[in-house]
């Protein structure tokens, strides 16, 4: 039992603007009163739902392969040694399992969505997951290129898609539904990638992207997962590419969705030379659609890791650097680039980029439809995600930061000219509250009662002027895990998962299909609820 | 300083704190104290070296060092003076300051260092002044003088810095050199300056070269004068009499496609029969 007591509580999900109040936490949960309890001085203090990370990559394959590639940053990342209640492990561009656990927690964050999960490797993502302490986990299927759903939407058979899609959620022990360059990955094992949205896609005659999108989204709907369907859109990275955002938005029409990383997504011209911002035209048009939540993917300057399912754009991202590429192929399912990528502020591309993600999150009205990311480790890594809120809550120390981009960078983005700040109470709904509401997390990004307790509290003043970089305080389900920025004790997130409904005999489909088309046999497939440890269930 | 190995270590012993920029501002017992890990395990320096005289930029180092890894890492200034064969890593790192050997060296001498000289008498491992697995660059800068032979990937991705060996070298020197010189005294084996982009190898002795490299001419370039000059002061000799013979230029590794110069040594009367 613990009464956090004088801290300024910024609780945007139950109107709570800054206002001095007490939190009271018993058995992991927010409560109305607590008795002869341990008490947290927080005066001068700024108190925090925990953070909600809606989209970002640390467990599983494609990061480990990447962990791999990049001995480089290893050696120069943050070392964490081992202590009695603390493993040994990395921080840097990648984390690894226990440090990735450590950093967010670290920085506040409590909740962490695995973005993006095959089938195949969904078992490797749950071990990973569950070395990754402190925080709640839960995670996305990669859907959009599978080819079992593909073919039956070739074949027009909707119904037993959505089966299929539901039976492959709980095979795979997740959220919810990932769909990336839908059918852009499919046509990249012929070489190839996806032509405009209503082009048929190599390999079939009838589906298109637009289709995978609609019919996904609409199948996401009817199963009503917790969170709508969560959409890496087509020609990410490409100069020109806002057309086919806006035209997916179209697509999706009144369903609803999540698109990921938008700022990749938000490119105007028709060649890198004349890239510039279409944020504003992009932003204009999801002011409209109340129906989609977005994340910014925002990009800082410095070293990143790209990974994504998106190989084709991958295999561009290594033409244009000219460096180390790692390309994977998951049979039936999905396929996995990773470039290790440094954005320059000297960069006309990176500085226009680095734009964007401001932008959009300054240009979209309301916060509660954007959220705070990097899509770690692409654009930065998660643990930088201070340097964001600063530049967004402070318009002085923006500007400083364009005045250093070269000139011809500046003349290609609408950033100089906006001069809108956050507040804090809308940092708190960017980072936690506005997050847990799209993930469909009641009991996440907020104080009120019957919350989980994942708490942060930050100083008001901190001592290197960087606000959130080190928090006084995290409480995660009622435990102190942080005390003065330094992780004290650790315990074990939970794992949430999904069990959407669907017809039993859509094994019977789908186990002959299995023995002929892939490597693994069907009993071996899906993940053991034993192996997710400390599942939590949602139906 | 003297540092005397007294105990020999099972595994081998990470002691990274054996440099001048560790040690010199230290007094004697904390000096002493300064941590080493035996494997995983952290012991104290003294536990293994008996440590005599006063701190300094100055450090003597003795014994049977082979397990002794990381000697002078990062080392910014001072000197080092090693007796006796010492093991891997050696000066990695390392920016300013000078590390003499009297014995031999292991694998990873001068390993993406970026200044200051290391000067071994005996023969050294592979790897000198490589980049680390993953890295894009090795050396940047700095001197590595080894009187013997020395192992694989000599120079591999060193971007600048020169690199002389006085004794025969294995394959690959010069693997994906960025630039800088290496000298090989007594030729290498297979593959030397295989996928170099830019750079010079000088070999004083024939060696087989690799069929994307193509044979441009035979002279004595000016800079190699000059080089010499410089090599000279490290006593190292590289022979730039005309009346004794000149260098066959190759130009490649055409497979990259890279700029990288390849210059063998020829005696005047081989040099002759060349050209006529």
């Amino acid at each position: 039992m613990l009464r956090i007591t004088g801290g300024r509580v910024y609780d945007p999900a139950n109107g709570v603007d800054g206002v001095v109040k007490d939190i009271c936490v018993a058995d992991g949960r927010v409560v109305a009163d607590v008795q002869r309890a341990r008490t947290i001085d927080a005066t001068g203090l700024l108190v925090f739902p925990g953070g909600v990370d809606v989209h970002t990559h640390v467990a599983g394959g494609a990061l480990n392969f990447a962990r791999g590639l990049v001995p480089e940053n290893q050696r120069a990342a943050r070392k964490f040694l081992r202590s009695p209640d603390r493993r040994a492990g990395l921080g840097g561009m990648t984390p690894t399992t226990f440090a990735t656990g450590y950093l967010y927690a670290g920085m506040g964050w409590t909740t962490v969505n695995e973005a993006a999960v095959p089938i195949l490797s969904a078992k490797h993502t749950h071990e990973e997951l569950h070395d990754t302490p402190i925080v709640d986990k839960s995670s996305l299927l990669l859907m959009a290129n599978n080819e079992i759903v593909l073919d039956l939407l070739e074949a027009g058979e909707a119904e037993r898609a959505r089966h299929v899609v539901a039976w492959l959620i709980w095979a795979a022990k997740v959220y919810g539904v990932k769909a990336v360059n839908p059918g852009g990955v499919a046509a990249w094992k012929w070489g190839k990638n996806a032509g405009t949205l209503h082009e048929p896609i190599q390999g079939y005659s009838r589906v298109t992207p637009a289709k995978i999108i609609a019919e996904l989204a609409q199948i996401v709907d009817d199963l009503a997962l917790p969170h709508p369907l969560h959409l890496h859109a087509n020609h990410l990275g490409i100069p020109g590419n806002f057309e086919t955002t806006i035209e997916t938005m179209q697509v999706i029409d009144g369903r609803r969705a999540h698109l990921a990383h938008l700022q990749f997504h938000a490119y105007g011209g028709d060649d890198w030379g004349n890239m510039r911002s279409q944020a504003a035209a992009v932003a204009e048009e999801f002011n409209k659609r109340r129906n989609l939540t977005t994340d910014a993917g925002a990009i800082l300057f410095g070293d990143a890791v790209t990974i994504t399912a998106d190989g084709p754009w991958q295999h561009l991202l290594y033409q244009l650097t000219g460096r180390k590429w790692g390309n994977l192929d998951v049979e039936n399912e999905t396929g996995c680039g990773i470039v290790p990528y440094v954005y320059k502020d000297r960069s006309l591309v990176n500085a226009v980029q680095w734009a964007v993600g401001l932008e959009l999150l300054l240009l979209i009205d309301d916060p509660w439809r954007v959220f705070l990311t990097t899509d770690h480790p692409n654009g930065g890594a998660f643990w930088r995600y201070p340097e964001i809120i600063r530049m967004l809550m402070d318009v002085e120390f923006r500007k400083t930061q364009i005045a250093a981009l070269p000139e011809a960078a500046r003349s290609r983005m609408t950033l100089p000219e906006i001069t809108r700040q956050y507040t804090l109470s809308e940092i708190a709904i960017i980072t936690s509250a506005g997050p847990a509401r799209a993930l469909g997390m009641p009991q996440k990004g907020h104080l009120g009662v019957g919350a989980d307790a994942d708490i942060a509290i930050y100083p008001e003043k901190p001592d290197d002027g960087v606000l959130f970089s080190y928090p006084r305080y995290v409480l995660k389900a009622g435990d102190v895990v942080v005390e003065e920025g330094d992780v004290r004790a650790v315990n074990d997130g939970r794992e949430f998962i999904v069990r959407p409904a669907y017809d039993e005999t859509i094994e019977e489909y789908l186990r002959p299909l299995f023995q002929k088309v892939y490597t693994m046999s069907f009993e071996n497939y899906p993940v053991e609820l034993e192996r997710v440890r400390n599942a939590e269930i949602r139906s | 300083m003297t540092l005397t190995l007294q105990q020999q270590p099972t595994v081998p012993l990470e002691a990274e704190v054996l440099s001048p920029d560790v040690i010199a501002p230290l007094g004697l017992d904390a000096v002493r104290a300064l941590p080493v890990f035996h494997g995983k395990r952290q012991r104290r320096l003294d536990e293994f070296f008996s440590v005599v005289g006063s701190p300094g930029d100055d450090l003597e180092i003795e014994g049977d060092l082979r397990k002794v890894k990381w000697i002078g890492r990062g080392m910014t200034r001072g000197r080092v003076a090693v007796r006796g064969d010492v093991g891997m890593h050696l000066g990695a790192y390392m920016k300013g300051g000078s590390i003499e050997v009297t014995g031999s060296a292991s694998d990873w001498v001068g390993g993406e260092m970026s200044g200051g000289t290391i000067r071994i008498s005996g023969n050294a491992g592979g790897q000198i002044g490589a980049a680390y697995r993953g890295s894009s660059t090795g050396m940047a800068d700095g001197t590595i003088v080894v009187g013997g032979s020395a192992g694989l990937e000599v120079g591999m991705r060193m971007k600048r810095g020169i690199i002389v060996i006085g004794g025969p070298v294995r394959d690959f020197a010069g693997l994906q050199m960025k630039g800088g010189t290496i000298v090989l005294g007594a030729g290498a084996e297979l593959r030397t300056g295989a996928w170099m982009m830019r750079g010079t190898i000088v070999s004083l002795k024939p060696i087989p070269i690799m069929p994307t490299f193509a044979y441009a001419s035979t002279y004595t370039p000016t800079f190699l004068r000059i080089l010499a000059r410089h090599l000279a002061t490290l006593g190292v000799t590289l022979p730039t009499d005309d009346a004794k013979g000149s260098y066959h230029r190759y130009n490649g590794d055409s497979s990259v496609p890279g700029k990288g110069e390849l210059f063998v040594w020829s005696a005047s009367a081989e040099a002759s029969a060349r050209q006529g």
